[in-house]
């Protein structure tokens, strides 16, 4: 690769908590007393525009990883470049939905969404955005809505729709479908293909689900239980729609299951 | 529906009207001298006479408006310290040790104080309600906005919410269930504390009406005097609870 087509580069970066607890954990947890090391020399970069995805054991870094290199902290050694210069903190072109309900319940949707919206349009200008980013992420006629009067998948729309009002250049997403049910989880994964392939943006998103990895990454990261090292860096080259039954994608399934010390037959 | 309507409104009458009724049978029963105890009739009498004198009326007004005035003096001050105070470590760890030596201070302490410095009236009651209100209300202002979920925090950090927009539209809002306790403690704090302020440094209000009956042995009026406080506190604390029912403070009984 050269240098102009690594969007994000991850050098020789570790990052470890300082041990806080009066009463050891166990020994395997933290082999350094004081010290609990969760990243460990992480080398990797990610070219602009493109969709990828982390998966790991829980606890071995992932979100750790995706915040270090939002600049939400600092890793301990190590760089994070993003467009070749050094991240210093967080940044309104990079947005992260959290893991968490990240909406203010304070706000109501379109209040939340203009959060995002352009500071130098006028309040006229803003209002249209804010309207057509609802509509976008099929929040039309709920404008007027607090948070708790939505449901978990609007609520995750409407956090997409703010992220994607701001127009970001990195999108940062912290398994932001793991709290909703099966259906609606399908049905946001294919969303977030339309709104990759509309908005262009690079998009860092970490998951538990190998398929929902499978079928949305062009760059797959695979993370090692803590502290998390890369395990492997794996290209998807393939078009949408994916069929993850058949072919090379299905044989690569079998070996992310491996990998991930699963039985194939899952 | 109809469950719901009783037991709001209906079974707290009873527990009053049941309460009457046993209150009047015991002093009438037991022979209580009216010095002691009046029965239920004599302080309505009571209370009657006072309305008719147009004294209760302009005594709750009296007190009503100390405590308003020290209380929003308070709120108005706390609520901008504590959310500063809050965010800011260094600020935190100079004036915090001050707050936490004086909060323990009953403000009744501070009376001979506050005649020194205000004289005899209103400034000095109103003075007192200050102190009774503003401590606790920036303690409960800080630990708000402690209690403000990362996320938020880090939200509003990421779409660059800075200043007074952060203040606002982010500390303010979140920090605002503890802020709400605050506000409900602190004002039933301060009513307590007039009705006593008001026994030595004015010549009206609602405590100084039990004073002025104490010392004519009007026992009925004492009384009286005492179920006006007990009313009118009720009423503040309900006005305050509607804050919990405006539509952008509604998330609070949900996320809580």
């Amino acid at each position: 690769m050269t240098a102009t087509n690594k969007k994000i580069e991850v050098r020789n970066l570790f990052k470890s908590y300082q041990e806080r607890r009066t009463r050891k954990r166990s020994p395997r947890d933290c082999p350094h007393q004081h010290e609990c090391l969760v990243l460990k020399n992480i080398n990797f970069s990610v070219a602009p525009e493109k969709f990828t995805c982390f998966i790991g054991p829980s606890g071995c870094g992932k979100s750790t990883l995706l915040r270090i290199i939002a600049g939400f902290e600092k890793p301990v050694a190590g760089k994070v470049l993003i467009d070749g210069k050094k991240v210093k903190g967080p940044s309104s072109k990079h947005i992260f939905v959290f893991q968490e309900d990240g909406l203010f319940p304070w706000m109501t949707a379109s209040q939340n969404i203009a959060l995002g919206a352009g500071k130098t349009s006028g309040p006229e200008e803003r209002r249209k955005q804010v309207e057509e980013y609802l509509d976008l992420v099929g929040l039309k006629g709920f404008e007027k809505h607090y948070p708790h009067e939505l449901s978990g998948g609007m609520r995750r729309r409407a956090e997409v729709a703010r992220a994607l009002i701001t127009n970001p250049d990195i999108l940062f997403m912290d398994e932001p479908f793991a709290a909703l049910d099966y259906l609606t989880r399908l049905q946001m994964r294919e969303e977030m293909l339309n709104v990759h392939a509309m908005f262009k943006s690079t998009i860092l998103f970490i998951t538990h689900d190998i398929d929902e990895a499978l079928q949305l990454a062009d760059q797959l990261i695979i993370l090692s239980d803590r502290p998390g090292k890369i395990k492997a860096d794996i290209s998807l080259p393939y078009p949408h729609p994916r069929d993850l039954g058949t072919g090379e994608l299905s044989r690569l399934r079998k070996e992310i299951y491996f990998l991930m010390g699963l039985h194939p037959a899952l | 529906m109809r469950v719901y309507r009783y037991s709001k409104y209906l079974y707290p009458t009873l527990t009053f009207l049941v309460l009457t009724v046993a209150w009047a049978l015991l002093v009438r029963l037991l022979h209580v001298s009216p010095y002691k105890m009046p029965g239920p009739l004599a302080v309505t009498r009571g209370l009657w006479h006072l309305a008719l004198s147009g004294r209760l009326f302009d005594y709750t007004i009296a007190s009503l408006y100390r405590v308003t005035w020290g209380y929003y003096m308070a709120v108005a001050c706390a609520i901008p310290a504590g959310l500063v105070l809050g965010r800011w470590g260094t600020g935190r760890a100079l004036f915090n040790p001050l707050i936490q030596f004086l909060r323990p201070i009953s403000p009744l302490a501070w009376i001979p104080l506050a005649m020194m410095w205000f004289g005899v009236g209103d400034q000095p009651a109103i003075f007192l309600i200050f102190l009774s209100s503003f401590f606790p209300m920036v303690v409960f202002t800080m630990s708000g906005v402690a209690g403000i979920k990362s996320t938020y925090l880090r939200v509003a950090e990421n779409f660059g919410i800075r200043g007074t927009a952060f203040y606002l539209k982010v500390l303010l809002p979140g920090a605002f269930p503890d802020i709400l306790v605050g506000l409900r403690i602190t004002l039933g704090t301060a009513w307590l504390v007039i009705v006593a302020a008001e026994m030595i440094a004015v010549k009206s209000g609602l405590g100084y009406l039990i004073l002025d009956a104490r010392n004519s042995l009007n026992m009925d009026q004492v009384i009286g005097g005492m179920i006006i406080i007990g009313i009118t506190g009720l009423c503040l604390d309900r006005a305050i609870c509607m804050l919990e029912n405006l539509d952008s403070t509604r998330w609070l009984k949900i996320y809580r």
